[in-house]
């Protein structure tokens, strides 16, 4: 096991009269290796939740625990914290500063008081893992492209090596390529490195595609837990929150009121592809 | 912390001193000011606390708020009450090991306080009742005559608005990046001045990239707008004074006239 | 005589031969790198009309859009706005006036402290006369659906709502046209919905010309005409029925296609007897039913 969220609340601005809840009462356990999607609308609470996990923000009421151990407890290290439980913002290429990508993604593994040839070890598997090509490791990070700025951003948290990993919308407002090669690289660290992965995300679609639990949070409150495909079975629910279970489920979901008999849990275009044409073969 | 700064904000509700014109309240508020330092006995004090309730009463904003603006200057407060309590010669009231408290300290030290917090409550009284952008216009009349010795003042009131409106802007995406650094093991508290100093540099150098890309946004937004200074431009709030301006400038001069007496007769 | 011809039969936007080159010079001011963003682009988009730009990032949309209120000049070839090359420098106050512009970051563009003042600030660049401004801005807030929104400062809105105030503020100076410059690229889904139907809104009400930067496939299925852009080209052009008959051509410019549109072609591949060019879930129930009413008689409502 290696997060576990107890009755997590968060109230922003306690004691005034702009007293808001932004967590109210969340618990999960997010077992090692998995790949669980995040989504809920601006507001919903999301981006404060994942502050949690690492440390950043400290909850109101409740506790979170890292491999058993309460974080906020007496003498527990927040550091050592921060790089197993990596955190990659929303924008993450707005936090680079250094004159040139390597020494940008040494900074994390820098921090941790590593000898200098860890760190650049790190840093060289890091840029190796998100797929930047070795000539731009020289230049300034401000003369990449979005995307390329967006891949040494995630290196940099890479370089810590942390076993688990959550991303803040990572593709926003990249293009369908850009958010196909992110994507796939997390997927990548997911199955290859064993991570667990925590994905902040507004694409139904791509949650469909890569996570294999979905919560959803509303106001503050987790809504939903559970498979993806389980989860997009209350699509009216969904929608009642400003949300919505990907198109192709809904194709399904008519196909089948018509007396299709088609089976139940298709989320991707690949899945309906196959059922389809399966069931007009027979 | 920088939240519960209310100096600089503006509270949004309807009264007198809302509508009221900019000029007439930049104008009055160095007035109350003035007459604070005149301000040196307990009719003084008593006069300027009536004029100050009357404008609280008159804004309409909760008398909260504008406490709290106090939280930001309680050290400032705090040291010069207590220079003036400790350090002023006289008649002797209470003597603790080197340090004694004198009548005239005393005295002087509770003048001090109340300056401070009347000084803070009368200025954001101001800036709680006008918007940013009345206020720039207000300066930028009030101002207009520098034109003439080539002040720009139309710019620098254009430039004093724009960074208004980035302030709260800014502050939270210095928060976002602090977070970020800190989630790369950054460390911004412990460690010497040195070390300090330099652990901001993460901090600083995205906080200024995104700045000047914000700034060439704007410039380009503000172009595709038509923005070409301040010549030629009408306004969408011209300002003009009404008969209420009139009244306060009546009002202004009884209350000076009033704290000069005080001062110079009494 | 001729030219003059040319001018009335044109529609509101034209560009004829544009290229332009992104130059980076040194300190010496020696050209050390030129970058062809856009390569002899024609294009010409009639009044009233909704087009869409498709392409991905460095396909040279963005520049293009950036051509059409004067904020760039062609390397070569002409642009011209209501008739008026944008290349002149005496037309550009009235190119700007006829073209309005929204762009991607919404903090990056609300110049004004409180939602009204903001939306004021193109009319009081262009010296519109102080009732005028006011009824501007109140007509502009309404078209926009901000009314409610009128006192309030900028940083307390969403980001879809700062967005319709940019386009307010952009109404305001009476527009012939609005470009935007994918104004949705930073919004979640909500917000997104919220901008593409409020311009749509404009559009059909207002008949104002509608020129919408995107990477969104979903924003362009009601459009009139999509125009995709690649290697600062334009690549395709047609109707949105048009474009997406085409997934494969699509997935070559690193184009996404909504999802509906890539199961009817994929099944369409596949053998089965679907037209090209899926654009809804109806659309494609009216022919994958009657497929299946054959397989399994009796059991299919359609």
């Amino acid at each position: 096991m290696s997060i576990k969220a107890e009755n997590l609340t968060y109230i922003y601005g306690e004691g005034t009269a702009l007293e808001q809840y932004a967590l109210k009462d969340v618990s999960f356990e997010i077992p090692d290796g998995q790949f669980v999607g995040l989504i809920g609308h601006t507001g919903s609470g999301k981006s404060t939740l994942i502050q949690h996990l690492n440390g950043l923000l400290k909850p109101t009421r409740g506790t979170v625990y890292y491999e058993n151990e309460d974080i906020h407890g007496e003498g527990y290290d927040l550091r050592t914290l921060r790089s197993k439980v990596g955190l990659v913002f929303q924008y993450p290429e707005h936090q680079l500063f250094e004159v040139d990508v390597f020494s940008d993604v040494c900074y994390g593994p820098r921090n941790l008081g590593l000898a200098k040839e860890e760190t650049e070890e790190r840093a060289r598997q890091a840029l190796k893992q998100v797929g930047l090509k070795e000539k731009y490791w020289e230049q300034s990070p401000f003369e990449l492209s979005g995307g390329q700025k967006r891949r040494v951003a995630i290196a940099g948290v890479l370089a810590m090596e942390p076993k688990v990993l959550i991303l803040d919308e990572p593709t926003a407002g990249l293009d369908p390529r850009g958010r196909d090669e992110i994507l796939e690289e997390i997927s990548g660290l997911h199955r290859e490195r064993k991570m667990s992965i925590i994905l902040v995300s507004h694409s139904m679609e791509d949650i469909a595609r890569y996570a294999d639990r979905l919560m959803v949070m509303n106001r503050g409150e987790k809504v939903f837990d559970g498979e993806p495909k389980k989860v997009f079975e209350h699509c009216k629910e969904l929608e009642s929150i400003g949300l919505a279970a990907p198109q192709v489920t809904y194709i399904v979901h008519e196909l089948r009121e018509r007396g299709v008999p088609l089976g139940s849990g298709i989320t991707t275009i690949e899945e309906a592809r196959e059922a389809i044409l399966r069931l007009l073969e027979q | 912390m920088i939240r519960d700064i209310t100096l600089g904000q503006y509270y949004p509700v309807d009264s007198v001193l809302h509508r009221m014109d900019p000029r007439t309240k930049l104008f009055g508020t160095m007035v109350f000011i003035i007459s604070l330092f005149l301000a040196d006995h307990i009719g003084a004090y008593i006069t300027a606390t009536v004029f100050l309730t009357a404008a609280i009463k008159l804004s309409r904003v909760p008398f909260k708020f504008m406490v709290r603006g106090l939280k930001a200057i309680v050290f400032i407060l705090l040291i010069s009450v207590s220079f003036n309590l400790f350090l002023t010669d006289g008649e002797v009231l209470v003597r603790l090991g080197f340090l004694k408290i004198t009548r005239e300290g005393l005295r002087m030290s509770c003048f001090m306080g109340l300056r401070l917090i009347y000084l803070v409550i009368g200025s954001s009284i101001m800036t709680l009742t006008t918007t940013p952008n009345q206020l720039t216009d207000g300066m930028e009349k009030s101002l207009g005559f520098l034109k003439a010795v080539k002040v720009p003042v139309h710019e620098i009131s254009m430039m004093m608005s724009i960074a208004l409106r980035f302030i709260p802007i800014l502050v939270e995406e210095t928060d976002k990046i602090m977070k970020a650094q800190m989630a790369r093991g950054a460390d911004f508290e412990t460690g010497n001045l040195v070390q300090k100093a330099k652990s901001m540099v993460p901090l600083l150098v995205p906080l200024f990239i995104s700045a000047f890309r914000r700034a060439t946004d704007l410039a380009m937004a503000m172009e595709a707008r038509c923005y070409r200074g301040g010549e030629g431009r009408t306004k969408m709030k011209p300002l003009h004074y009404s008969r209420r301006d009139y009244l306060a400038y009546g009002f202004y001069a009884v209350y000076l006239g009033c704290m000069m007496a005080i001062r110079f007769v009494l | 005589m001729r030219l003059h011809r040319e001018r009335l039969n044109m529609g509101i936007i034209k560009a004829s031969r544009l290229i332009f080159d992104y130059i980076r010079r040194d300190e010496n001011e020696n050209v050390t790198e030129v970058d062809r963003a856009i390569d002899d682009l024609n294009v010409d988009i009639d009044k009233g009309s909704f087009v869409a730009i498709l392409g991905h990032n460095g396909s040279g949309k963005s520049t293009f859009a950036k051509h059409i209120n004067g904020i760039l000049i062609p390397t070569e070839g002409t642009v011209w706005v209501s008739g008026m090359d944008t290349a002149k420098e005496e037309s550009v106050w009235e190119i700007r006036k006829k073209a309005g512009m929204v762009f991607q970051n919404p903090d990056n563009q609300i110049i004004g402290n409180v939602v009204e003042e903001d939306v004021g600030f193109g009319p009081e660049n262009i010296g519109v006369a102080t009732e005028d401004i006011w009824r501007r801005v109140d007509e502009s807030l309404e078209a926009v659906g901000m009314t409610a929104y009128r006192y309030k400062s900028p940083n307390k809105l969403s980001g879809g709502q700062k967005q319709r105030v940019a386009i307010a503020g952009v109404m305001a100076m009476r527009p012939e046209c609005i470009v935007l410059d994918e104004p949705t690229a930073m919004l979640d889904p909500n917000g997104r919905k919220d901008v593409i139907r409020t311009v749509r809104e404009l559009n059909q009400r207002e008949g104002i010309t509608v020129l919408l930067i995107t990477h969104y496939m979903e924003e362009v299925i009601d459009a009139d005409r999509v125009i995709v852009m690649d290697d600062g080209k334009i690549v395709m052009d047609g109707t949105p029925r048009g474009i997406f008959s085409d997934v494969k051509q699509l997935k070559s410019y690193r184009l996404d296609v909504p999802q509906v549109t890539e199961l009817a072609w994929e099944l369409r591949e596949a053998g089965l007897d679907i037209p090209r060019g899926i654009l809804s879930q109806e659309e494609l129930m009216d022919h994958l039913l009657p497929i299946f009413k054959e397989k399994f008689p009796g059991k299919i409502a359609l």
